[in-house]
């Protein structure tokens, strides 16, 4: 533990003196609840706003693009205010402190974020705050949603209120108990002290502080100036968990009579199921207990997984189509080609240079490493269900309505999630199990094969990134994107925060993707982070959302967006002769932008000398009201590309990135550093190795070796985090932010090592670089020969 | 249907299963023991990596029949037992670099991570950039980073 000293009291209840005057207090006064309860229980709403202002730009100012003036986040916190309910902070007879979040942890890090908060507010050390993952609570509406790397930002205050409310009420329950004024106590570590030393801990005063009615009360937080946790870098709280193996995911939970259950999956893209022949015949192999159809294929339940894959395998199942069997990725990209919109500025300056640049993005798998995984213990009336789930509300609304129960009779219970890239915001292995336990009449552990989530799974679209931009002089006068995007499938809960247009002169696909809301995401999550004259940017849709099992992966539509931009800013830079540092400098068209620059370049040895077929890249990126920059140095040398290790792709590799990050108010800077770390591996493996080649309706891949995430030997060998000090004072995202600088800066890398501008991604697509498995049977046996790969 | 025998974490345990199933199995569903992690269940993600014999494998592709009965598996929950200590300096070098993410694959990233320091050890050297390339287990969270010093840390205390 970090904390610098003890604190005096002050000001938790509004009868009290302030905890040290000053001006700024006006500012740190907020309303929250003493809530009913046995022991102490505080709350706060859940729920703010803050637009973020914006600064006017130099050089040829940008007309805001909506995404500064409301963005994504702007969005999911205001439209919270007006229906959210509390979230509680409460302390225990054993001087602990618990929290119900009503979020999701995937890795990113966020219940020790909340900790933090609590551990702040609340004078207790980090290890005696235990942070659970909330059941859905449909009165939170939209506030249970865990998307957009919005969780800090719209959590950081509630969480505070409500734990100073509880320090505020230990305080007073104590000077009840000590005979003393509140205004002389200081708390310290979970300890309030008197002045003549006696000391009193929580846990003790718990019962006492405790509230007889739920009331409002005005409390006063911290000025930053006293943070002794927030801002200083702690490590994750359930670390140790992590690497003992004790932490619990849904497929290790030991839930009664929940055996494992997989699915025999169809041959295409969403097939569904037309006979089965010999289910009799599986259901006598060693270990089944059940075959059921369901609506996505053949469910078994079994003893163990392993012989759930060979009852999967055995089965003789016959398939009615998909819904894309004749769907390749040359007929799709026909597809997005003809939907392509026009460019729309005029010519401004008759002088002027214009260049253009098409690229082309394909399918990629948004999978964690854990799979797909729900128990369901479905019975007559009633429903018990455990999933990671980023959207938990919504998936008890739609459980409850696929069993005709009411709302309350399904309990939904969030479970930490094995990663969730965008995955998790969708229940579809919920739903399936619960089909099967409901037809089986018992519950179910369900579980996807990896090689399910490879091609039934879903996949952030393939799309195309046009840009055409002129210039004249020394400054660029117009910068036009046009993106061209399969349908992305938002319907999990972003799309019911937005008020969807319905212009009926529309074509049917804009209309039913509008369902999916992508147009208005879209809007709310790009910009062109520079002052580039006439800018506009718009996105054309195919297929409706539903045609491929979409979803964004982490960072949405910025990683390709903007490395469609970046490429096209370094060919703006050398026709005016500019390096590519100087003129970004120059052009950004915000002051934090222009700072993490600087520092990733002096940090970086931006313009050192490079070997041949080696390079340096230099990108930005604005969202989440935060700032990155990224500097990457790439090795494309023969020596390299052509590395042999088996059934692997090697390729070029990054052998350095300098990346720096202001987010703001860093709350756990050691959190954020990962969560960049994480997004600089995404970003290479996108710009370099990782695609899904769709053939006739057949996703190829079928495993971690045929999707080329990124692997240790891809990885560089140098990887360096800048946390910038505070700049806002407010926090901003960190889970997605990580992704779309990297990538940039990896494929503008490559172009400067090779001398080639690459136009599609990743950079290896045109080479199959595995042999497909076979669909059917549906999944690749389980190998007997591990003991010869023993090391 | 026979009766399987061999050590996990230096017990003694008794499996009555059929042959051909994958030992990641036997000890997951049958036995309980879930720090080797599920994540292709074809030898190629490495997220269940244990030790048998002090080597590194992976059980889910390994019948429970090729087990012998003097083979000593150890999973996570058995690496601490192995140096006597709360913790193997693996763990903590994990733990003091605050590796884990999602923390799915760490199990497997801690224990492949201990192997290839003893196998570099046994050809004659401290584990190095070169040996960690080697390493196939995944992280779809991006901590390599972080694996990768943590690996050089601990090996400085194994």
């Amino acid at each position: 533990m970090q904390h610098r000293g003890s604190r005096s009291s002050g000001a938790p209840g509004s009868e009290s003196a302030p905890r040290t005057p000053d001006k700024g207090i006006g500012r740190r006064r907020f309303l929250g609840y003493l809530v009913a309860a046995p022991t102490l229980a505080a709350a706060a709403h859940l729920g703010q706003s803050a637009a973020a202002p914006r600064e006017a730009g130099a050089v040829i100012p940008s007309a805001p693009e909506a995404s500064e003036i409301s963005d994504l986040n702007d969005l999911m916190t205001a439209a919270a205010a007006p229906t959210s309910n509390l979230i509680s902070v409460v302390v225990n007879s054993d001087g602990t402190a618990s929290f119900d979040m009503p979020r999701s942890e995937s890795g990113q890090g966020v219940t020790t974020m909340a900790a933090m908060l609590i551990a702040e507010e609340l004078d207790l050390p980090l290890d005696k705050i235990n942070v659970t993952l909330a059941d859905a609570r449909p009165e939170l509406v939209f506030n249970q949603i865990t998307a957009g790397s919005n969780t800090v930002i719209s959590t950081y205050r509630p969480i505070r209120i409500a734990a100073a409310i509880a320090r505020g009420q230990l305080l007073k329950a104590a000077a009840v108990e000590l005979g003393e004024d509140p205004t002389r106590l200081t708390s310290y570590l979970g300890v309030i002290k008197a002045p003549d030393g006696r000391t009193i801990g929580y846990g003790a005063l718990a019962g006492r502080a405790a509230s007889q009615q739920t009331k409002q009360v005005e409390v006063t937080l911290k000025d930053p100036s006293e943070f002794t946790v927030i801002g200083t870098p702690r490590n994750r709280i359930d670390a140790l968990a992590a690497v003992t193996g004790r932490k619990t995911f849904a497929m290790d939970l030991n839930i009664p009579d929940a055996l494992p259950t997989m699915i025999c999956r169809p041959p295409t893209i969403k097939g569904t199921p037309r006979s089965v022949a010999n289910a009799d015949e599986v259901r006598q192999m060693p270990g089944v207990t059940d075959v059921v159809q369901i609506a996505t294929g053949i469910a078994v339940r079994a003893k163990t997984f392993g012989q759930c894959i060979d009852a999967v395998n055995a089965l003789d199942a016959t398939w009615n189509p998909g819904t894309a069997d004749n769907e390749s990725d040359d007929t799709v990209l026909d597809k997005i080609r003809q939907a392509e919109s026009p460019f729309t500025v005029p010519k401004v300056d008759p002088a002027a240079e214009v260049v253009e640049g098409r690229f082309t993005f394909y399918f990629r798998n948004n999978a964690a490493l854990e799979p797909n995984t729900a128990v369901a213990d479905v019975r007559p009336d009633r429903a018990e269900i455990w999933a990671p789930l980023q959207t938990p509300i919504l998936c008890k609304q739609r459980v409850a309505k696929q069993l005709g129960l009411q709302e309350d009779a399904v309990a939904v219970h969030v479970q930490q999630a094995g990663g969730a890239f965008g995955r998790r915001l969708f229940d579809d292995a919920v739903i399936e199990a619960v089909e099967a336990s409901r037809k089986m009449g018992k519950p179910v552990k369900l579980m996807w094969h990896r090689t399910d989530e490879c091609r039934q799974g879903r996949t952030h679209p393939l799309c195309t990134s046009r840009i055409r931009a002129s210039f004249s002089g020394d400054n660029v006068l117009t910068f036009e994107q046009r993106h061209a995007s399969v349908g992305t499938d938002y319907s999990h809960g972003f799309g019911e925060m937005l008020t969807a247009t319905n212009d009926d002169d529309r074509p049917p696909v804009v209309r039913e993707n509008d369902k999916g809301s992508a147009g208005q995401v879209f809007n709310l999550t790009v910009n062109v982070p520079y002052n580039f004259g006439a800018v506009t940017q718009s996105l054309d849709e195919v297929d409706t959302y539903g045609t491929f099992p979409t979803g964004s992966v982490r960072n949405l539509v910025n990683p390709d967006v903007r490395t469609a931009q970046e490429l096209m800013v370094d060919q703006i830079a050398a026709k005016m002769g500019k390096d590519p540092y100087q003129f970004r400098r120059e052009f950004v068209d915000d002051e934090r932008l222009r700072a993490v620059l600087d520092k990733v370049a002096a940090e970086g040895e931006w313009g050192r000398e490079m070997a041949h077929k080696t390079a340096q890249a230099i990108t930005v990126h604005k969202e989440y009201k935060g700032a990155t920059a990224c500097l990457v140095e790439i090795d494309c040398r023969d020596e390299t590309v052509n590395r042999k290790i088996r059934n692997a792709v090697t390729g070029p590799r990054v052998t350095k990135v300098v990346m720096a990050i202001d987010a703001g108010l860093p709350v756990n800077p050691r959190g954020l550093e990962a969560q960049m770390q994480g997004g600089i591996m995404d970003g290479i493996a996108q710009a370099l190795t990782s695609s899904l080649h769709l053939r006739d309706g057949v996703l190829l891949e079928g495993s971690w070796d045929d999707y080329f995430y990124t692997r240790h030997w891809n990885a560089p060998l140098e990887t360096r985090v800048i946390v910038m000090p505070p700049t806002t004072g407010k926090p901003g995202g960190a889970g997605e932010f990580g992704v779309a600088s990297p990538m940039a800066a990896v494929a503008c890398a490559y172009a400067r090592a090779t001398g080639t501008i690459p136009t599609s991604f990743p950079i290896n697509h045109d080479t199959l670089s595995f042999n497909p498995k076979p669909t059917v049977p549906p999944l690749p046996p389980s190998p007997t020969n591990g003991l010869t790969f023993t090391y | 249907m026979r009766t399987h025998t061999f050590i996990v974490n230096g017990e003694r345990v008794h499996v009555k299963i059929e042959d051909d199933v994958r030992l990641l199995w036997v000890l997951r569903d049958v036995l309980g023991i879930t720090g080797p992690k599920y994540g292709c269940g074809i030898n190629v993600c490495k997220a269940c990596t244990c030790h048998i014999n002090g080597k590194a494998f992976n059980p889910c592709s390994v019948r429970v029949a090729d087990i012998k009965g003097n083979d000593e598996v150890t999973t996570i929950e058995g690496l601490p037992d192995t140096v006597g200590a709360d913790l193997h300096p693996m763990q903590e070098a994990w733990l003091e670099r605050d590796v884990a993410q999602c923390g799915y694959c760490q199990p497997g990233q801690i224990m492949a991570a201990v192997a290839k320091v003893r196998q570099a050890r046994e050809a004659g050297h401290e584990v190095n950039d070169a040996d960690i390339d080697e390493i196939r287990n995944i992280c779809r969270c991006g901590t390599y980073a972080r694996i990768r010093e943590a690996i050089k840390e601990g090996a400085t205390k194994m």
